[in-house]
């Protein structure tokens, strides 16, 4: 401990910390309680029995209570610490409990029937993470249908809108051609167009198309991001012109330029985008609900939004369920959070 | 280096392969690039993105003009009778425009009521709640890079995901109750309160976004050059002085953008509430878009016209604020 506060308390460059630096600090430990709390608490809870979550108030760890096999009682008895009138306390399996009086037996001797009152004693219990919620939930909850879905729907739509997004970038960025300003400005134009206000043609869209019920209707009209266009466009203007010009004179086409040269150069940027993107299609919601009302084709976002819909929540398996949809991203997160907070801070784009 | 020793057959399987698909693209089109020319290409390349662009964008939104001026039930736009004005008439039919029970479209004026309260307040608290903790992670401490990440990571949660984290801790028999309980007070039903539900959609929306716009505004401040500080200390300013008269007129482009993107976002605001409350109690946190999609889609009679409508109310409002934000982020270029 003291060394921490030691480490802590020794600033970079300074010898002392001012009381402004101690806020600072405060505050900082205390978002952090805020930010992290939230998702742990989920996290702790999705590993509680049924019991455990019913129980109020709540605690943080998931715990179980101990169970015995004693000769003579076919199920395992429930484990309590009783306290006897003279004082001393003893390890009891509770053969059944009428009333307020518990009928205990003593899993060392199990003929003689103890009879105590039901205040007396206090549950056997130790630290447990059920696994229960997890196989019950994914059989209920159909997860890994759901799962699948999600992992088709970003996995084909990020690779979507790379090509398609980089091509018309590198058109935006390396030529002059009539008409091409115009495609600038509808495409930064539409940043601020949100799906909401146009879902009513929307629908109708992607039912003349016949892409209800159907993935690619998630897949391909996500694929045009004006973010990604303007994202890569910004990064492509970067790349010399002289480049493409010496390959244009060795006799190189345009394609070969644009796969040989453009897109190995643009790889910083088009990293940043494939993070953007599966985190965009990973988390979408609105679209996919639109799109998809047939159950086995739902994504994990919009399966979850029906199973917390219900009438009577399961909240032990939605509780898993949670966590299940959140580990990927946050995993994606642990490994490239650099990469993700730098991309954000320099695009401003999300 | 281990790694890279055993990836690289693999990478030189995929280069090959990439060398492959180049070759065979470029066999493929050439003879187009032939006819087309040079820059020709150019369509060619952009063509695919503006295909889908327009198709699923462009197109929707100037039908949308269409549907707001149709009537009927009928999804097909053949079979929609015009209906001129009609729609938008409807919605704005009113006695009082602040009392939604003397409107025609109570539902559409408790939503604009409701999003407005929600938009106002919202914007406020994420953007003072961001500025702060930007100053904070800006300052010279220990663990930087560390408390970045933990402001920034409910940002990547998804939107049914925060809404289910926070009604577990909400619930009657939650977490917070229990320790409301604990510090001798009373069990709340939050999210079966109205102005409970309000604070907390609002709270959590600030939890879910803060991170993201605490990075814009952190860049913001690095990029504010130290020298500045330096000379306002010499110039014996105080910290309070020199945050009024350095780093907040410097900061100000950055703190623009964040304040119109908030707005923007938060006209905007749907599936987070729809997980979370589902625009309850009673209507209490039922807000624009939920409206349209309530009109549009979950509703026995689809009446498509007047959601189309209640869009088009929507856009003209965003495009205000998207105005706005061109005018004085062109004024702020040139001061």
């Amino acid at each position: 401990m003291r060394t921490v506060l030691t480490f802590l308390t020794n600033t970079r460059g300074k010898k002392r910390l001012s009381l402004s630096d101690w806020l600072t600090y405060g505050y900082l430990l205390l978002g952090t309680f805020l930010m992290f709390g939230p998702v742990i608490w989920l996290v702790m809870s999705s590993f509680k029995t049924q019991a455990e979550l019913i129980r109020f108030p709540p605690r943080l760890m998931p715990y179980r209570q101990e169970v015995a096999t004693v000769a003579g009682y076919d199920e395992p008895l429930a484990l309590y610490d009783v306290t006897l009138e003279d004082g001393t306390i003893r390890h009891l399996a509770q053969v059944r409990r009428v009333g307020i009086e518990a009928q205990m037996v003593d899993p060392a001797a199990p003929e003689e029937i103890i009879r105590v009152n039901i205040n007396q004693r206090t549950p056997v219990e130790t630290i447990y993470f059920s696994l229960e919620n997890y196989t019950l939930g994914t059989e209920r909850f159909n997860f890994w249908v759901y799962l699948g879905n999600s992992v088709v729907v970003t996995v084909a739509a990020t690779a979507l809108t790379l090509l398609i997004n980089s091509m018309a970038a590198f058109a935006l960025s390396k030529y002059q051609f009539p008409g091409r300003d115009a495609v600038l400005v509808t495409t930064i134009g539409t940043l601020l167009v949100p799906l909401s206000v146009i879902l009513i043609p929307v629908f109708l869209v992607l039912q003349g198309m016949g892409m209800l019920n159907n993935l690619s209707g998630v897949i391909i009209p996500a694929a045009a991001t004006p973010t990604g266009v303007f994202l890569l466009r910004q990064y492509m203007l970067t790349i010399p012109d002289e480049l493409l010009e010496s390959a244009r004179i060795d006799g190189a086409s345009e394609w070969r330029i644009y796969l040989q040269i453009i897109l190995p150069l643009a790889r910083p940027a088009l990293a940043v985008l494939t993070i953007f993107s599966v985190m965009w299609r990973w988390n979408d919601f609105l679209w996919p609900k639109i799109v998809l009302s047939k159950s086995e084709l739902f994504t994990l976002q919009v399966g979850l939004a029906s199973f917390g819909g219900e009438l009577q929540v399961q909240w032990d398996l939605l509780l898993a369920m949670t966590v299940l949809t959140l580990l990927p991203i946050t995993f994606i997160f642990a490994f490239l959070q650099r990469y993700i907070t730098s991309g954000i801070a320099t695009t401003g784009m999300k | 280096m281990a790694i890279k020793r055993i990836l690289s057959p693999f990478n030189w399987l995929l280069s090959t392969v990439y060398h492959l698909i180049i070759d065979l693209v470029d066999l493929l089109m050439r003879p187009l690039q032939n006819i087309l020319g040079v820059r020709g290409m150019a369509y060619v390349f952009i063509l695919p993105n503006l295909l889908v662009f327009g198709i699923f964008i462009l197109f929707p939104m100037l039908l949308n003009f269409y549907y707001a001026f149709t009537g009927g039930t009928e999804l097909f736009p053949e079979n929609r009778p015009f209906v001129g004005m009609d729609n938008l008439n409807q919605l704005f039919t009113c006695e009082d425009f602040l009392s939604p029970n003397s409107c025609r479209e109570d539902l559409f004026w408790r939503a604009v009521l409701n999003t407005g309260g929600y938009v106002i307040s919202q914007v406020a608290l994420l953007v003072f709640m961001a500025l702060i903790t930007a100053l904070s992670l800006n300052r010279n401490i220990r663990g930087r890079g560390f408390f970045r990440s933990v402001f920034f990571y409910p940002v990547l949660l998804s939107p049914v995901v925060v809404a289910l984290i926070w009604r577990w801790i909400l619930l009657q028999d939650g977490v917070l109750n229990a320790i409301l309980v604990s510090l001798g007070g009373e069990r709340i039903s939050f999210l079966l309160n109205a102005q409970w539900a309000q604070f907390w959609v609002i709270i959590i929306s600030v939890w879910a976004q803060m991170g993201f716009f605490t990075l814009i505004l952190l860049a913001g401040l690095q990029a504010i050059p130290t020298e500045f500080y330096e000379a306002a200390g010499i110039d014996g300013a105080t910290a309070w002085q020199s945050f009024w008269n350095v780093t907040l007129p410097l900061l100000m482009p950055n703190l623009f953008v964040v304040l119109v993107l908030s707005l923007i976002r938060a006209v905007q605001v749907f599936d987070q509430v729809f997980n979370f409350t589902g625009g309850g109690p009673g209507t209490a946190t039922t807000y624009m878009v939920q409206y349209v999609y309530t009109t549009g889609f979950a509703n026995q009679t689809k009446e498509y016209g007047l959601a189309a409508a209640a869009s088009l109310v929507m856009a003209a409002f965003l495009l205000i604020l998207t105005v706005i934000q061109l005018r004085l982020g062109r004024r702020g270029e040139i001061s």
